[in-house]
């Protein structure tokens, strides 16, 4: 049976690890690499990397982190943050990523997951949903909107409807992020989560909201996400990975214990 | 040294990076004189089974491999690498390279979990596997030991060349093949300690073999 992934985010900006609230009043934090090869050495089974800055000039230093993260880290990771363009996302798997997480890029031109799925494969291709609750109404069914820049922005499109979109067009797996939940360690958007893994049958990654083993437990099952996003959970001390998949092991899900 | 073919439709340098880590000199290459010099051959894969025929066939390299699995040079097939070196693959509707009996098929999204859930394809995230025969591949790496998968369709050869299984849905080939032509579904220079240590246990069996 497959196991299910724990997979720390690490939001970097100038080169360096950063850590926000609700996208907000970001502080640095440590270095990349180092960051992601404790967490390597620790049984994370996966990472995500997200450029925050994503200006052109500081696109250099991001990559060469990607770089000095595949000489060194032998499981898969995911590199985010300003992918618009097929040629952004060759730039990313060139240097060493296994797959792109576009995000925005794709809400303002979906071609992009389609094209990047028939460059690379669906495998390499990750769609970041942000998403934000609001009133139900004719648009928005659901009553979840997906939001752009960092939340600020919302789009008219149905949460649901995107996420179904967006596997048609060729994405290999959702990750789907709850701008409400972000950075509060209330526990994920189980509600958003589920809706959105019934919806589609491509993985789902819950991404927000994480501060306690219960809360990854409960994305794994009650959410029906196959992998749980941390950051401050683990940025912080507050627990170790080795912690975390003990923890969460012990309330009966599979995770990989063997590293 | 190992050669790992260049075929443009490979992640040959995720794994010349997890050979550099280990210290195993490897060149990533085309050119069948520095294939015929090796100590052995990686054959990486990822993408669709269709491409990756296709660009073997036009460059020639289908012949240099079979070339080199007959001389009884070590092969070591990774993913897409390991799919094609069946008769047939699903996929794109392929005829393969044929080196092994059998095909690659896609998985079946009615198949569920232990669990009751369905299966979510593509199969991506790690997975154990169940020796079935003794391999040199898997020498001192624990039976708990997982690797990483990521694939939608998967090899399905004879029994009799059936090394390990994985489950997802249903039981299916993960490693398939024999002594020095091996192939692997998952992703060793993907699958942390474990999987650098199946690829240091392959560098070894291809020098022992030269020496031989």
């Amino acid at each position: 049976m497959l196991s299910k992934r724990i997979i720390p985010c690490l939001d970097v900006r100038n080169g360096r690890l950063t850590k926000g609230v609700k996208f907000e009043g970001n502080v640095d934090i440590g270095d990349p690499v180092e960051t992601a090869r404790r967490y390597y050495e620790q049984g994370a089974d996966e990472i995500v990397f997200y450029d925050i800055t994503a200006s052109h000039e500081d696109r250099g230093i991001f990559l060469d982190v990607v770089e000095r993260v595949a000489s060194e880290i032998f499981i898969p990771f995911s590199v985010g943050g300003g992918i618009n363009t097929v040629e952004d996302m060759r730039a990313v798997l060139v240097a060493g990523a296994e797959k792109v997480s576009v995000n925005s890029g794709a809400v303002k031109n979906p071609d992009i997951i389609s094209q990047g799925a028939a460059a690379f494969g669906s495998q390499a291709i990750v769609v970041g949903m942000d998403v934000k609750q609001v009133q139900k109404s004719e648009a928005i069914p659901s009553g979840y909107e997906i939001v752009i820049h960092g939340g600020r922005k919302f789009m008219g499109m149905d949460a649901i409807e995107w996420a179904r979109t967006c596997e048609a067009l060729g994405a290999g797996e959702l990750c789907v992020n709850s701008i409400d939940a972000d950075g509060t360690k209330d526990g994920y958007e189980l509600t958003l989560t589920r809706m959105i893994a019934d919806a589609v049958s491509i993985p789902v990654i819950a991404s927000g909201g994480a501060g306690s083993p219960a809360h990854m437990y409960d994305a794994i099952t009650k959410g029906g996400a196959t992998a749980a996003l941390i950051a401050s959970i683990v940025h912080y001390g507050q627990y170790t990975i080795p912690d975390l998949k003990r923890q969460i092991s012990g309330m009966g899900a599979k995770l990989r214990m063997v590293w | 040294m190992l050669a790992i073919l260049d075929y443009k439709a490979g992640n040959q340098t995720s794994v010349r990076r997890a050979l550099d880590h280990l210290g195993i000199p490897c060149v990533i290459t085309a050119d069948p004189a520095v294939i015929a010099g090796a100590h052995g051959v990686i054959f990486p894969g990822v993408g669709a089974a269709g491409q990756a025929m296709n660009e073997l066939l036009t460059t020639g390299l289908d012949k240099v491999l079979k070339d080199q699995v007959q001389a009884g040079k070590p092969l070591l097939g990774i993913c897409v690498g390991c799919q094609i070196m069946l008769d047939y693959s699903q996929e794109n509707d392929t005829r393969a390279l044929g080196i092994v009996p059998g095909e690659c098929r896609l998985f079946n999204a009615a198949w569920t979990e232990e669990d009751g859930t369905p299966i979510r394809v593509p199969h991506m995230g790690w997975n154990s596997i169940v020796q079935k025969r003794p391999c040199e591949l898997l020498k001192g790496i624990e039976p708990e030991a997982e690797f990483y998968f990521v694939h939608s369709y998967y090899p399905a050869p004879p029994e009799s060349y059936v090394i390990a299984t994985c489950t997802y849905g249903e039981e299916f080939c993960a490693i398939h093949g024999g002594p020095g032509l091996w192939a692997v579904q998952f992703h060793p220079e993907k699958s942390g300690r474990p999987g650098l240590a199946l690829l240091r246990n392959f560098y070894a069996y291809c020098k022992e073999a030269s020496r031989a």
